[in-house]
Order: structure tokens, then C-alpha cells, then sequence
């Protein structure tokens, strides 16, 4: 009897939380206000995109846009205080950890693609990366058809990995990948002359470079192998966050701010050692943020 | 477990289309053939370093129960500097730093490297145990063996060693199986194992749950049979009435 009465009392309260009139704010929104703390994914280590400084703080062209991000949230909200959680994140969980609540904006180096938009969803693209070729300033290659037969670096758990895979069997160049476990490995294996080349997402290159013995040494060449649309990543299906968070972004491109945030973590010397990425926006950068947009990878190569 | 897909083994590493049978053809490649590749890659390693560790681990342990100081002290040297370096370290030792400092060894291969670096990291641990096995034998037996006009190899050869291996060949068992766990970290140097295949392929098929599992599979299976091939060793060399054999 006594477990049907609490049972009673389940269905009930149930009920009557369904009935309550329910706040105008649901999903992130209302998780943020409830909890007055919002919790951003951020990289240990992606390039000016999402890196820590140390001491458990983190920075970044992307951290920085996110806390533009919150600080128009909490505006929203009328909240007088909104505390920023900083939970790093790596390629392997960032989407479970978004999916589940853990985090609720990523603000790190997250390729837009459609495999993932059935997972999460992307705020419009604010960072356009193009996959290059880094080799030695000396070695005179200027082009991926000059890599037949050489040994190419990348790093294990990228998209370049298999971008390698596919030009290789398109064009017929024959070229030895050589699998760094990280960036830095990836960078000491073209250094340390075991490959000729290191392909990777253009700002990679550059941190990577910008930060060795002898900058000097070592070029970016060729052509751009792959294009994707990097962005902020949240929770799918909740547009009412997803509004805020475009719309802020918005304001920050057209008040010409997103232009100078970019200039400050990539042209300007950024910490911890106080180096220039020097990596101008590209282009495709530039595109996106004329028109804003949260379309996937897929929509550029057809292009 | 609703939304899991094992379809992803039969998706085509280049443009991600599910091929039918699962296997592709030349130059085709699906993630099962390359996981299947990835599992030999890992017992290859596991393999060749297991026979270098129990070569140098075997002799290293013999030298240092031998009745000379020069010996005892190279025995032990080895045991101390390949036991006490982070495997990890080791590996980067052999493919950065060795090559830099001896230029001819720029063209040995990754692979040989890490057989050898995971190999000679395990023989110090198996020389502890050779050596352990050895000294747990009454010193009666190495006297008798030599009170007999054996001289001292032969002593080891048909008295000491028999006994010895028998008596280690539990802790050789675990060391085996950790050598194919070991092997993980030839990922680190470029071997396309099966650690390298699991950061990669999840990263590109986002079925990461699916992928883990069928590679920890892998490395169950491959461990536990070298569990069940050296049981059967050891139920074959048993000897009725020597320590531990007349169970």
C-alpha cells in the first residue's frame, strides 16, 4: 500500500510539474540562470584558437569571443553575476561533454562538419582554417606534387590524416606519412629532418613555427589542401541559446570588434612567451564573416 | 547502446561509404581491414620484442648470479638503467636522441626501433625475474652440479636453468601479456598499431565508443592467449615432485 501511495505522490508531483506555467526560458538559457554559471569547453592547445596560459586560465581568439558571448547572455539574462566554469576538453570528448551538459559552449578549434551537426550544433563560422604545408625554407618544395616519395608529417586523431589519404589515391602522389602523437612531435619530426613536410591546419603551422629555435627556417608553401569552417560548438536543438550566441557574434562582425579580437591573438605577440602567430585572417575567413553562416565543411569543398 | 553502429567497420577509409562484405579491395581500404592490419602491427611488435626481452632478459639475469664481479655488476647496470627510464621516455630516446647522436642508425627504421626500446625495457624486468628464479634455488644444487666435474656453464645448463625457468615461468607469463599492452606506445613513433588506429579512426567515423571496444577486444583476446600458450607450457614442462609441480 505504502509503495502505491508514494508512487501516487510521484506521478502526481510529476503532473503538477508539467502543469506549472513554465518559464519563458528553457534548455542552456535556463540552465545558466538557474545555476548562475555557465560552463565553457576550452583546448589545452590549439594554437591562438584555445590554449591555456597556465595556472588553469585559458585564452584565445575563440576563448575571448565566448566570454563576449557570455557577457551578452548574462545581459539577457539580467543576471548581476555570471560565473565562466573552464573545462578543457580534447578532440575525443569535446562532444560527449557538450552533449551531456558538462559543458554548455566550446569554444576551442571544432571543425563544423555534417557528421557532427546530427550530434551538436555550431554557432555561425567564425574562423575559416585552410590545411598547408609546412617544410624547410631550404628544401626548395613549393607544391604537394613535389612530396612523391618523401616522407610527410602529420599528427594522429586529425581530419589531415585522412585528407592525406584521399589526395594520395586522387592524384597518385605516392608520398610516407610519418604520425606524430601531437603537434610539437609533429613539428620535431619535420625539424628534426625524419619528414620533409608537416601538412596541418594553417595556424598550427604557424604557432609551430613562430615558436621554433629558427622561425626563419621553415616555410609554409603550396597550395590549400582543405578548407573547413571552425566554430563554436552547443548543444543541439536549443535555438533560443543558439540565437543569443549568433547574434552576438554578429554584433562583434559588424561593430568591426571580431576583426580586432582576431588581430590581437593572431598578429599581435600573445602569451605565455610572448610570440606573433602572424597569420593574417585568409580570405575564407573574411567570407564568412560578410555572411555569416553555420554551414559544414562539406558546403566548402563543393565549392 | 540503442544508437550504437558497428557498420562503421565496413565504411571505406577514403570517402566513408559502407562497402558490402566489409572487406575492400586493393587500394580500398575499410576500417575492419585496417583494424585487422592495426592487430598485426601490434602482435608483430608484441612479438619480436617479447623474443629480444627474453634473449637479453634471460642472459642479463643469468650474469648476475654469476660467481664474478664484472658480470654481476654489468647485470645489474642493465637491469637498473632500462627499469628505472619511463618506457614512453625510452622510445623517444631510441627515435630522437639515438639517431641524432649516431648518424648511421638515422635509416633503421621506426619499427625496429621500438622493438628493440620495448624489448630491452622488458628484458630488465625478465632478468629480475631470471635472476629471482635462480636465487630462490638452494646453493646445494650449484655446488653438487659443480662437486659432479660440470663446469659452471654446464652447471647452468643442466642443473640451475631447468629448475630455474620452470620456477619463473608464472611472472614471465604476466610479463608477456604486459608486452602487448606495452605495445601501445609504438603509436608514438609512427607505428600504425592498434592505439594509432583507435585515436585515428574515431577521430575521422566519430563512432568512437564502437571503435574502442572492438580494439580493447583485440587486446584481450591477444593477451589472454599468450596467457593460455604459456599455461600450456607450463603444464607440459612440469615436473612431478620439483617445486610447484606435484599439484
Amino acid at each position: 500500500m505504502k509503495r502505491i501511495a508514494v508512487l501516487q505522490a510521484l506521478t502526481l508531483s510529476a503532473g503538477l510539474l508539467v502543469a506549472l506555467p513554465v518559464l519563458a526560458l528553457d534548455g542552456t538559457l535556463k540552465k545558466i540562470k538557474d545555476s548562475g554559471a555557465a560552463t565553457m569547453g576550452v583546448r589545452e592547445s590549439s594554437g591562438g584558437l584555445s590554449f591555456t596560459v597556465g595556472d588553469g586560465k585559458f585564452a584565445g581568439f575563440h576563448v575571448e569571443l565566448c566570454q563576449r558571448v557570455l557577457a551578452d547572455v548574462q545581459k539577457q539574462l539580467g543576471m548581476a553575476k555570471l560565473d565562466i566554469k573552464y573545462q578543457p576538453v580534447t578532440s575525443q570528448n569535446r562532444i560527449p561533454l557538450v552533449q551531456n551538459g558538462t559543458v554548455d559552449i566550446e569554444c576551442g578549434s571544432t571543425t563544423n562538419n555534417a557528421a557532427r551537426q546530427k550530434d551538436v550544433a555550431f554557432a555561425v563560422t567564425t574562423y575559416v582554417e585552410e590545411v598547408r604545408i609546412a617544410v624547410k625554407a631550404a628544401s626548395g618544395i613549393t607544391s604537394i606534387a613535389q612530396l612523391n616519395g618523401k616522407n610527410v608529417a602529420t599528427t594522429t586523431g586529425t581530419t589531415s590524416v585522412q585528407l592525406l589519404r584521399k589526395h594520395e589515391r586522387a592524384t597518385g602522389v605516392d608520398f610516407k606519412e610519418v604520425f606524430g602523437k601531437d603537434h610539437a612531435d609533429s613539428f620535431l619530426l619535420l625539424e628534426s629532418g625524419r619528414a620533409d613536410a608537416f601538412v596541418m591546419d594553417g595556424q598550427i603551422l604557424a604557432g609551430n613555427i613562430a615558436k621554433s629555435k629558427n622561425p626563419a627556417d621553415f616555410k609554409i608553401v603550396g597550395e590549400v589542401l582543405a578548407v573547413e569552417p571552425i566554430a563554436i560548438m552547443i548543444r543541439k536543438d536549443d535555438p533560443a541559446f543558439k540565437k543569443v550566441v549568433d547574434d552576438s557574434l554578429k554584433a562583434l562582425i559588424k561593430s568591426g570588434e571580431m576583426a580586432k579580437i582576431y588581430d590581437k591573438w593572431f598578429m599581435q605577440p600573445i602569451p605565455p612567451a610572448n610570440t606573433r602567430i602572424g597569420l593574417p585572417a585568409s580570405e575564407a575567413t573574411k567570407a564568412a564573416w560578410a555572411n555569416p553562416n553555420d554551414k559544414p565543411a562539406e558546403d566548402y569543398a563543393k565549392k | 547502446m540503442s544508437n550504437w553502429d558497428w557498420q562503421v567497420f565496413c565504411k571505406d577509409t577514403i570517402d566513408g561509404e559502407i562497402v558490402a562484405r566489409c572487406f575492400g579491395g586493393p587500394g580500398d581500404l575499410t576500417y575492419l581491414d585496417w583494424l585487422l592490419s592495426a592487430w598485426g602491427w601490434t602482435l608483430s611488435v608484441s612479438l619480436l620484442a617479447l623474443l629480444v626481452a627474453l634473449a637479453f632478459g634471460s642472459l642479463m639475469g643469468i650474469l648476475r648470479t654469476a660467481p664474478n664481479r664484472g658480470l654481476v655488476l654489468l647485470g645489474n647496470a642493465w637491469t637498473e638503467l632500462f627499469r628505472n627510464i619511463p618506457l614512453l621516455v625510452q622510445i623517444f630516446l631510441w627515435y630522437h636522441v639515438v639517431p641524432a647522436l649516431l648518424p648511421p642508425l638515422r635509416g633503421v627504421p621506426s619499427f625496429i626501433l621500438v622493438v628493440l626500446g620495448l624489448g630491452l625495457f622488458t628484458s630488465a624486468r625478465i632478468s629480475e625475474q631470471v635472476k629471482a628464479g635462480i636465487q630462490s634455488l638452494p646453493r646445494g644444487q650449484r655446488m653438487a652440479g659443480l662437486a659432479l666435474g660440470f663446469t659452471l656453464p654446464q652447471t647452468y645448463r643442466h642443473v640451475i636453468l631447468p629448475m630455474a625457468f620452470r620456477i619463473v615461468i608464472p611472472p614471465l607469463t604476466s610479463e608477456s601479456m604486459n608486452i602487448v599492452k606495452n605495445s601501445a606506445v609504438a603509436f608514438a613513433v609512427s607505428i600504425s598499431e592498434l592505439t594509432l588506429f583507435a585515436l585515428q579512426a574515431q577521430e575521422e567515423t566519430a563512432r568512437g565508443i564502437e571503435i574502442y571496444l572492438a580494439v580493447t577486444a583485440l587486446y584481450f583476446v591477444s593477451a589472454f592467449a599468450i596467457n593460455r600458450v604459456l599455461h600450456f607450457v607450463e603444464q607440459r614442462v612440469r615436473v612431478p615432485g620439483m617445486i610447484g609441480g606435484g599439484q
